[in-house]
């Protein structure tokens, strides 16, 4: 899983990177090459702002579709206690944010999770503030705020069962889900 | 007397029973006293059907033995089975290394109701300390054979018994993300369960009211959080709070009046406010960017007490329930200490506290601020009060199975109950039932 967000990771910034300020059609990723998370990460950064098409008819192939840059990684994960963004999120983060900025129509709901430890009830609000920093990178990318919803479920709807650290590590976590 | 001090202060009162299945709960007592007192309930006389078959002393037996105090003589090693104080004969109860006998004699009443009469004999002295009645419909002999219970714990320890009480708790089976939340309610003693609501959406924070007639609770199956309060009788269910964001963590103020409630609102900061039920009117209790919530009453209803992480980690902190004057932190022993709930005397915190053996359960003395963890630690959560105040039912895990346990305040004795099927949480001990 976490060699499959490398490459999608590359092959998004590599899109970014290689478009400048052209629009483009998305590119299916399974062209790129493994790279290096760190290293595309301020190639992406140096890069300028490329919008992808949303032709209307390319919601659920493309760009959100199974396979595309953004259907495929829509998961955020966070260390324990914070909900501050780890740096290899950023770009995936920044590129669902010129999706929805690009295409005013579209709403997503950020869904923010916690892992199971402690109080249930200050866990909805971890679970919370995760979500509302994803929304405010997406807002710094121009997406409005009647195109975000969040929900908390804070450990209630955990990913992976279990009580060791490789469970915990997968259930902190904020969804991102289009919802239209 | 020393010794039956030691015993009065260390009741557990706890409400499950030792072998019985319990709603898919199975209990284990864990940790006793070391010299329990023991005690003969011989079978009660009866006019059949006058019970409906009900053996009473079982029942009896079962609620003090679940205590963890009281060591119960085989029916087989009792000497005879009077009906009446008169007919016990003290000596050869003692010989069986017994300190007391209870006998009892079920009649039918007026109408549909049922009287069950006993008495409670102590052998070393000969003195008949009980001679009573409990009078109840015919449908609810079971609910009368706990308030016996509770009236012969009480005369020997000195504590007000806990049997005649309810639980509620949630369970999830199922595996992510197909799971199934139930909300469940059951007497003391694990008979009489049922399903109060389920959804394929989390149910958490369940609360009961003060008079035991209704549970508040939040409820994911709106896709969103929200709050519904339902009557425990009928199952007749409203939804009172749907505020965009957060809607958490309700509590029923100890008049039923108004429920404290966690909001957020849009902007994901959460907040705890008070909500009058009759005339909607919301509250404002903290204001602050920090986490605020998991309100608990005060008794006199004057004060909420609720977590924080405004000072860096939760801890619990106090404030007037009537507006947002300035709130006042009650917790520094710990690093993360959370989710309170105030004993029956309004003397004490139940908490979650964390330590070096991990989460724990434990209470805080309010006078002095001490935190005093009870449970053996790990990821133990949501303690909650026996309403004689004696014990905490918390829930925990154990070997990778969730369990609810049971840890009298004082620390001395412990029960574990296991699901025999999915997962176990927040069990909330209900009122006494008048």
């Amino acid at each position: 899983m976490k060699q499959k967000s490398l490459i999608l990771m590359a092959a998004l910034a590599l899109l970014v990177a290689a478009c400048g300020p052209k629009r483009v059609e998305e590119k299916p990723a399974e062209t790129a090459t493994q790279v290096p998370a760190a290293t595309e990460s301020s190639g992406a950064q140096s890069a300028g702002v490329a919008t992808v098409d949303t032709s209307a008819g390319s919601t659920s192939q493309g760009a959100l579709g199974p396979d595309g840059p953004l259907g495929s990684q829509r998961v955020i994960y966070f260390d324990f206690d914070s909900s501050e963004i780890r740096s290899e999120y950023i770009d995936v983060i920044a590129a669902h944010g010129r999706f929805l900025a690009g295409n005013a129509n579209l709403r997503v709901r950020l869904e923010g999770h916690t892992d199971e430890r402690g109080s249930r009830e200050y866990n909805i609000g971890l679970g919370e503030q995760r979500a509302q920093t994803v929304k405010r990178a997406l807002a710094l990318q121009g997406v409005q705020d009647a195109q975000i919803a969040t929900v908390s479920y804070g450990e209630e709807r955990p990913a992976a069962a279990g009580s060791d650290e490789n469970a915990y590590s997968k259930n902190r976590r904020v969804e991102i889900v289009y919802i239209n | 007397m020393k010794r039956r001090a030691i015993h009065c202060a260390l009741l557990a009162c706890a409400l499950l029973q030792s072998a019985m299945a319990w709603a898919q709960l199975k209990i284990d007592i864990t940790r006793g006293v070391t010299d329990p007192v023991p005690v003969a309930l011989v079978p009660f006389a009866r006019a059949i059907p006058a019970d409906g078959g009900l053996d009473i002393a079982a029942v009896v037996q079962k609620d003090l033995e679940s205590s963890g105090r009281f060591r119960a003589l085989d029916r087989a090693a009792m000497p005879s089975q009077p009906s009446r104080a008169a007919d016990v004969n003290a000596a050869s109860w003692r010989a069986q290394r017994t300190d007391y006998v209870v006998v009892g004699r079920v009649v039918t009443g007026t109408t549909d109701n049922v009287q069950l009469q006993f008495e409670l004999v102590n052998v070393l002295t000969g003195q008949v300390l009980l001679n009573d009645a409990v009078t109840v419909p015919q449908s609810a002999v079971r609910a009368g054979a706990h308030r016996v219970a509770d009236r012969i714990f009480e005369k020997i320890t000195g504590f007000r018994g806990a049997f005649a009480t309810r639980i509620a708790y949630v369970s999830v089976d199922g595996a992510p993300p197909n799971q199934r939340y139930q909300l469940w309610v059951a007497d003391a003693d694990g008979e009489n369960y049922r399903v109060a609501t389920q959804s394929s959406q989390p149910i958490m924070s369940p609360a009961w009211s003060a008079d035991g007639e209704w549970l508040a609770y939040v409820s994911f199956e709106n896709r969103v959080s929200a709050i519904f309060v339902q009557r425990v009788r009928t199952g007749e269910r409203r939804q009172v709070s749907a505020r965009r964001g957060v809607n958490g963590a309700p509590a029923f103020s100890p008049d039923g009046r108004r429920l404290a409630l966690t909001l957020s609102g849009g902007n994901g900061n959460l907040d705890v406010y008070v909500l009058d039920l009759t005339s909607q009117a919301l509250t404002r209790i903290t204001e602050d960017p920090a986490i605020d919530t998991e309100p608990a009453w005060s008794v006199d209803g004057q004060t909420l007490y609720f977590t924080s992480d405004r000072g860096g980690g939760p801890q619990i902190y106090s404030a007037p329930a009537q507006s947002g004057a300035r709130a006042r932190r009650i917790t520094f022993g710990s690093s993360y200490t959370a989710r309170p709930r105030v004993s029956p005397d309004g003397k004490m915190l139940a908490v979650v506290t964390q330590d070096s053996s991990g989460f724990r359960v434990g209470v805080v003395d309010l006078a002095s601020g001490q935190i005093t963890a009870l449970s053996r630690g790990g990821l133990d959560e949501s303690p909650s009060f026996a309403p004689n105040g004696a014990a905490l039912i918390y829930a925990g895990r154990d070997r990778g199975q969730s369990v609810l346990a049971m840890v009298s305040v004082d620390g001395t004795v412990s029960s574990r109950l296991k699901a025999d099927q999915g997962e176990v949480r927040e069990p909330v001990w209900g009122p006494f039932l008048n």
